[in-house]
């Protein structure tokens, strides 16, 4: 149960890390890294302007 | 890069670029990291900014300018024209830039005035001793470092971990942030004079898309809607709908996603040796989500700040509290106002809108001041200008006036 990010869909503007209640979401260069602290609330999937994240239950 | 500085600044878009510019230029010695590998690149902003505010920190340079407006044009939904001058257009409307270059061009005049700054480096976390920041944490081609400072400056964009490390909650909840997307269009036929903005609950929720000339039938397309809008419908959905409704027959040939903080000010900014600079501090305009010349701005600021605090050998929150006050007073009255007014518009339906627009049609805007336009507005809408009358703090006339028509 965590927050999969479709790496093709994604542009890594670090939108989602900026909501991201936990700090769970880190922006690298060109991707999303997501750690253990994720609570699965998906407010980052809401937000993202391109929809490449989704909460998997 | 050495294990110590004065000062680290984090990130080096316009904000952080400008803190270790005066930084350097005050003599401190300074290190501007970037986490990616290009400086500028990818953008992630609709370009648009004040010629006037750019001005008093940078000399404009035809390598990163794209476009010069003369105005704006605002479309109601119903499709109501109000033009408004560069004046009157804000921080965001006189040039469009080329934000690649003009990021890069910002760095190089802090590395000109002596800053260090490596790409491809990134803070992972902060060091702190006795309450204090005393540095980060810093990772560049796979090697871990600890690089030690007086101050850090955390100017880390709208994804800042910066501030949390540092225990300062900058999360933003989803009504606080714009969630963007925008394609830079080719082979469009535009208004190369202005930039327009197109409102309407339909076409942009809680937000608006923007066209912003770019030079030679080129034109940042955009949109932005507030987190909270945001789901069933994505920004990039809308925007599809938008260029094929009007450029059918235009191509994009970039694409650009972001996230704009347009939560107005936040509590806090500065903690024993570290200061917030820009989208970091969320100092970005809550109302057109404009953020390039406060960033400019805060960041001159903490770099003048950084400066006076490590003379005095105090880099405490009280000895930075001078940053915070500082800019509190100069933009962030301005945010607030801001603010006021995107809560208060956010609220109206198309309808309204149109309304208001019809409102000032005929009124020749083109040599109006601020206050002229208000007036007008207020002269037509006096229920809803007096929902705003918080931000005619300082225009006594109006604001009696406003209580005499409305008290009546």
């Amino acid at each position: 149960m965590t927050v999969s990010v479709d790496r093709f869909k994604c542009g890594y503007c670090g939108a989602c890390v900026s909501v991201c209640p936990t700090g769970a979401l880190e922006l690298m260069e060109t991707w999303i890294e997501v750690d253990g602290s994720c609570n699965d609330c998906g407010i980052c999937a809401k937000i993202c302007p391109v929809g490449a994240l989704e909460v998997s239950k | 890069m050495k294990d110590r500085y004065d000062v680290i600044v984090v990130g080096a878009g316009p904000g952080g670029s400008m803190t270790a510019k005066t930084a350097a230029l005050e003599g401190l010695d300074v290190l501007l990291i970037e986490k990616r590998q290009q400086i500028g690149d990818p953008v992630r902003c609709a370009e648009g900014v004040n010629k006037e505010y750019l001005k008093e920190y940078i000399e404009p340079d035809p390598a990163w300018i794209s476009a010069e407006v003369k105005g704006s044009k605002i479309y109601s939904p119903d499709g109501t024209m109000i033009e408004m001058s560069e004046e009157l257009s804000g921080a965001e409307v006189g040039y469009v830039l080329e934000r690649k270059v003009f990021d890069r061009a910002l760095a190089r005049e802090a590395a000109l005035a002596g800053a260090e700054v490596m790409v491809k480096t990134r803070a992972t976390g902060l060091l702190i001793e006795d309450g204090f920041v005393k540095g980060i944490k810093a990772e560049h081609m796979g090697k871990k470092y600890d690089i030690r400072a007086k101050i850090v400056v955390g100017a880390d964009g709208v994804e800042s971990k910066v501030g949390r490390w540092a225990g300062i909650d900058t999360t933003l909840k989803p009504s606080d942030m714009c969630t963007c997307a925008q394609y830079l269009m080719t082979d469009i036929d535009i208004d190369p004079d202005f930039c327009e903005f197109f409102l309407g609950n339909e076409i942009a929720p809680i937000g608006y898309i923007w066209v912003f000339p770019k030079g030679n039938n080129m034109a940042n397309v955009g949109i932005g809607i507030t987190g909270n809008a945001s789901g069933k419908v994505r920004a990039i959905e809308l925007l599809d709908d938008f260029v094929q409704e009007h450029y059918p027959g235009g191509k994009a040939i970039e694409l650009v996603v972001g996230g704009v903080p347009v939560c107005g000010t936040i509590e806090r900014t500065v903690a024993n040796g570290l200061m917030l600079v820009g989208d970091a501090a969320r100092q970005s305009d809550p109302v057109t989500g404009g953020g390039i010349f406060n960033s400019m701005w805060a960041g001159d600021m903490a770099g003048k700040v950084a400066a006076s605090a490590i003379r005095r050998s105090d880099v405490s929150a009280e000895s930075l509290e001078e940053y915070e006050k500082k800019w509190r007073a100069e933009l962030g009255r301005d945010i607030n106002m801001s603010l006021v007014v995107k809560q208060r518009f956010t609220r109206l339906s198309d309808h309204e809108l149109n309304t208001l627009a019809h409102s000032l049609e005929g009124i020749d805007l083109g040599s109006a001041t601020l206050i002229g336009l208000l007036w007008a507005l207020f002269k037509a809408n006096k229920k809803l200008l007096w929902d705003l009358r918080s931000i005619f703090k300082g225009i006594k006339d109006i604001e009696m006036e406003v209580s005499a028509e409305v008290g009546s």
